[in-house]
């Protein structure tokens, strides 16, 4: 039938399939009919990685990767270069706007079950997506130069230097530089600018060429390819264009107000977006009496802090964000949305969410003895919520379930009695009691009572 | 519309807080107004006169600020440039670093961005701290950066106070809202000033210092105000469009 | 999808008028992006007027400043200089200054200057951009007889007046250009600004 096109793009059809492509990612690829506003953050993320390689190229014009330079240069973009101050901060705010963005579309995952079997890879190249971004956005804050910047990436680099043997080298080297200095800035501004914009961009070809290989999960969890009509075309499914492209135009113009809002009225937002500290220039002699990392970064700070040992505190920070790579074979419940699954994951989940949420507000605060109890009861949730999720993915016996319940229990008891210290032995053992409380409502629970059944899944989308 | 609600309550609750660190003394507040322009008008003039001798504010241009604050070239010319500056120039000073190091003990910072990093209150309370301090090489102190370097400049206009001897209320000032009426200080020496025209003149060079901090920001609202509305207009045109697209949709 | 009637005039109206409002849109976001490739606050003020003071200038003596980062010569020229451009004018291409883009309205008289002593050019050659030589002496030997003093560019010969008049049969075609200037005073004149009003 395509054939048929002449014209110009009937010429460069022949020569390039660019019909085909057009109806096999957008006029022709069915996507499920019941997408809720969870999934406009895929379509989100895309438009904020264009936002922030426009401005990000814009900016290079005039910025100077140079440490002499580097703080002048951008507030000569702030002010001597027209408009430059509205291309710096829809960087800056895009910078958190991303984040945002990947957190909400990571939760949706983990709401709907978009990581379960057979969408493993597209969960994994997600993943490395989010692990670039957190390269970029490190490197990215460096470039201004500004006293958080500055002791911030001395404080990154240094976690590198807690690796055995070859920590200290190894922070040598990516410094290139004893500390960080105009060496480090350089690399990092090549880093930011080419090498990890190439790497993320071939990520996100493949997260959505992988998408679009085994069709997209839905709030229903129900593969449409399972119920086709005659000509083969999935019954619960809608060609991605038009719909969809006139839903998520809807979304993005909603999104582009609340950025709006951000750039326009409050480019700081409060000292979170853009650190006051930052607008003072890096100097290596003096540290500044509080240093936060960005808010996007606060959750794994905190959990960096909760362990005093700073190896394993690197390893614990490391393995929270590496933990949920393996979520696909963590959770082998075949139910993959949460309006089907037991009101015990609900419950989990919901932990899990407050847990990272008050892990990123510790991370901001000042370290106290409460704040570091809890930082460190959170981080346990933090790692709980996976734990208890292999358990209960597919239903036990209740002996089971309390045997890991004592082991677990037993096992943070045994920590607290280790690590015990006197001063802090009230507060130990009275937040002792938010992670046993945890695993009691959900081991326990699910031993004694039928919340952890999960109901059944419809056969077709609903709505 | 209620998914969009919680999505401005997470950025709410995002911008909800500050982290400026508060320093020593009292934190007193000030309402800043950077389109106060007869403010930033005489903020300016107080900024050339006392503090460019010393700080420079070198990434601020003198014809961008004559631009921004209505001040003509000439007025500009004749009463707030040294001879021999260029009108596009930054606002430079001939002092250099060692002299300052040699002079002051630090050298004097750049005052450009200070007011983004320090914050107004802060830089307020500070040119409102200055007090007798016998021990001190300078003879006065400050409270809210013990030990500062910088002589108080402008003590000819505040006269010089001395810490108020402890009573009952001293505690008063804690409840970050310090008003004079709680304040630690009590003047020894009147100066030119009421305590009255001394707060105006230093609300007028706070806000000058918030306005050089970013220009852009005499402008940048009404621009954003522009853009909101334009969004909110292609959002009704997108929103029906989507809507006539999914009646196909059952 | 459904047996449901579309009303396509309808639905293309709306398509269209969000696309144009969209395009719209678009278009203007593109202008601050493109602004910032424009001179910076800082590139044009590094290219503001320059003062220069010429009391100390001699006859038949150049100075050279920098005005918006190219050379601009200024020569304090003798009587007889000024005498001798009668001498040129039927030797060079444009003696009447008719091509208006190479000074301001005040420099179209024989010594294209505002005051007959004071000459003010662009040292920039008008073929391709070399800077010319001042050659101020009367018939020296590489520049032949009837050379009485002016300009020669070495990279390809072209020669010019002491007014900047280009000679005929040079590779330039066009005079040198005047830039706007004008005087403070009897001996501070500005490069790069007209007196107000004489624009």
């Amino acid at each position: 039938m395509t054939n048929k096109v002449g014209g110009i793009i009937g010429w460069v059809d022949s020569r390039l399939p660019v019909i085909e492509f057009w109806e096999a990612h957008l006029s022709k690829y069915y996507a499920p009919k019941n997408f809720n506003f969870w999934y406009f953050f895929g379509s989100l993320a895309l438009l904020i990685l264009v936002l922030q390689i426009v401005t990000g190229i814009f900016l290079t014009m005039h910025y100077k990767p140079d440490a002499e330079l580097a703080f002048a240069s951008v507030e000569y973009i702030m002010r001597d270069v027209n408009w430059g101050w509205l291309v710096r901060y829809m960087h800056s705010t895009g910078a958190s706007a991303f984040f945002i963005v990947i957190y909400l579309h990571m939760l949706r995952g983990l709401m709907y079950g978009s990581f379960k079997q057979p969408r493993e890879l597209i969960w994994l190249f997600g993943m490395m997506i989010y692990m670039c971004l957190m390269a970029e956005a490190f490197m990215g804050y460096l470039l201004p130069w500004g006293q958080m910047s500055y002791w911030g990436a001395q404080v990154i680099v240094n976690l590198f230097g807690t690796i055995p043997v070859i920590g200290d080298d190894l922070a040598l080297w990516i410094r290139g530089d004893f500390v960080v200095s105009d060496a480090t800035l350089n690399r990092f501004f090549a880093l930011h600018v080419i090498a990890v914009p190439i790497v993320l961009l071939g990520l996100v070809v493949a997260h959505i060429a992988a998408l679009h290989t085994v069709g997209s999960n839905n709030p229903d969890g129900v593969e449409i390819k399972k119920n086709k009509d005659a000509d083969g075309v999935p019954l619960d499914g809608i060609p991605f264009h038009p719909y969809y492209t006139v839903k998520d135009i809807v979304g993005t113009v909603v999104f582009l107000f609340i950025f709006a809002l951000v750039v326009f009225f409050a480019p700081e937002m409060g000292g979170y977006f853009l650190e006051h500290a930052n607008f003072e220039p890096a100097n290596p002699l003096a540290t500044p009496e509080h240093i936060a990392p960005v808010w996007y970064f606060t959750p794994f700070y905190t959990v960096l802090r909760a362990i005093p040992n700073p190896f394993w505190g690197v390893v614990a920070m490391g393995a929270a964000v590496f933990i949920l790579f393996l979520l696909p074979w963590i959770d082998k419940n075949v139910v993959k949305s949460i309006r089907y699954r037991s009101a015990l994951y609900k419950v989990n989940l919901f932990v899990f969410l407050i847990a990272f949420v008050w892990l990123g507000y510790y991370g901001v605060q000042a370290v106290t003895p409460t704040a570091s109890q809890m930082a460190l009861r959170l981080s346990e949730l933090y790692f709980l919520f996976f734990a208890v999720l292999a358990i209960y993915s597919t239903r036990r016996s209740a002996g089971y379930y309390i045997m890991w319940f004592i082991i677990f229990v037993g096992l943070i008891t045994l920590y607290d009695v280790f690590r015990n210290n006197p001063e802090i032995a009230e507060l130990t053992w009275k937040t002792w009691i938010i992670p046993v409380a945890y695993l009691f409502v959900t081991l326990i629970g699910a031993a004694f009572t039928n919340l952890d059944q999960d109901k059944p899944v419809p056969e077709r989308v609903t709505s | 519309m209620k998914n969009i609600c919680k999505l401005i309550c997470v950025v709410a609750l995002v911008s909800s807080s500050s982290g400026w660190a508060a320093g020593g003394g009292p934190l007193f507040e000030m309402h800043v107004d950077v389109h106060h322009q007869k403010s930033l008008q005489r903020g300016a003039k107080t900024f050339v006169n006392y503090c460019l001798s010393c700080h420079s504010a070198s990434f601020s241009r003198y014809n961008r600020v004559a631009a921004d604050l209505g001040i003509s070239e000439k007025n500009m010319r004749e009463n707030m440039m040294f001879t021999g500056r260029k009108f596009g120039d930054t606002m430079t000073v001939a002092l250099t670093v060692d002299q300052g190091k040699e002079w002051f003990g630090a050298p004097p910072p750049d005052l450009s961005v200070k007011a983004r990093s320090r914050g107004a209150n802060w830089i307020y309370s500070y040119l409102k701290s200055f007090y007798i301090d016998e021990s001190a090489i300078r003879g006065v102190n400050n409270l809210q950066f013990p030990g500062t370097s910088m002589p108080h400049v402008l003590w000819e206009y505040q006269g010089l106070q001395k810490l108020a001897a402890k009573d009952d209320h001293h505690d008063a000032h804690d409840d970050g809202h310090g008003n004079s009426h709680a304040s630690p200080f009590e003047i020894e020496v009147p100066g030119k000033l009421t305590p009255k025209g001394y707060d105006a003149m230093i609300v007028d060079l706070v806000n000058f210092l918030v306005y050089m901090g970013e220009p852009a920001q005499l402008k940048r609202q009404g621009i954003g105000v522009a853009v909101l509305f334009f969004l909110a207009f292609l959002g009704v045109f997108v929103y029906f469009m989507k809507r006539d697209y999914w009646k196909d949709i059952h | 999808m459904s047996e449901h009637v579309v009303d396509t005039g309808r639905r293309k109206m709306l398509t269209v008028s969000a696309s144009v409002v969209g395009a719209l849109g678009a278009a203007v976001a593109v202008v601050p992006f493109v602004s910032t490739m424009s001179p910076s606050a800082r590139a044009l003020a590094s290219g503001a007027p320059v003062e220069v003071d010429v009391s100390k200038l001699e006859p038949g003596q150049k100075i050279q400043v920098e005005w918006r980062r190219k050379p601009v010569w200024i020569v304090r020229r003798s009587e007889e200089m000024v005498s001798l451009l009668n001498s040129t004018e039927e030797r060079v291409r444009d003696p009447n200054s008719d091509e208006l883009a190479q000074q301001p309205e005040f420099a179209r008289n024989q010594e294209r200057s505002l005051r007959p002593e004071v000459l003010v050019l662009v040292g920039i050659c008008t073929h391709l951009g070399c800077s010319p030589t001042f050659r101020p002496e009367l018939a020296p030997a590489d520049l032949g007889p009837d050379w009485v003093g002016g300009f020669y560019c070495p990279c390809h010969g072209s020669s010019f007046d002491m007014a900047g008049r280009v000679y005929k049969n040079v590779p330039a075609n066009k005079n040198l250009e005047v830039p706007p200037y004008k005087f403070l005073s009897d001996n501070v004149l500005v490069v790069g600004e007209l007196d107000e009003g004489a624009a």
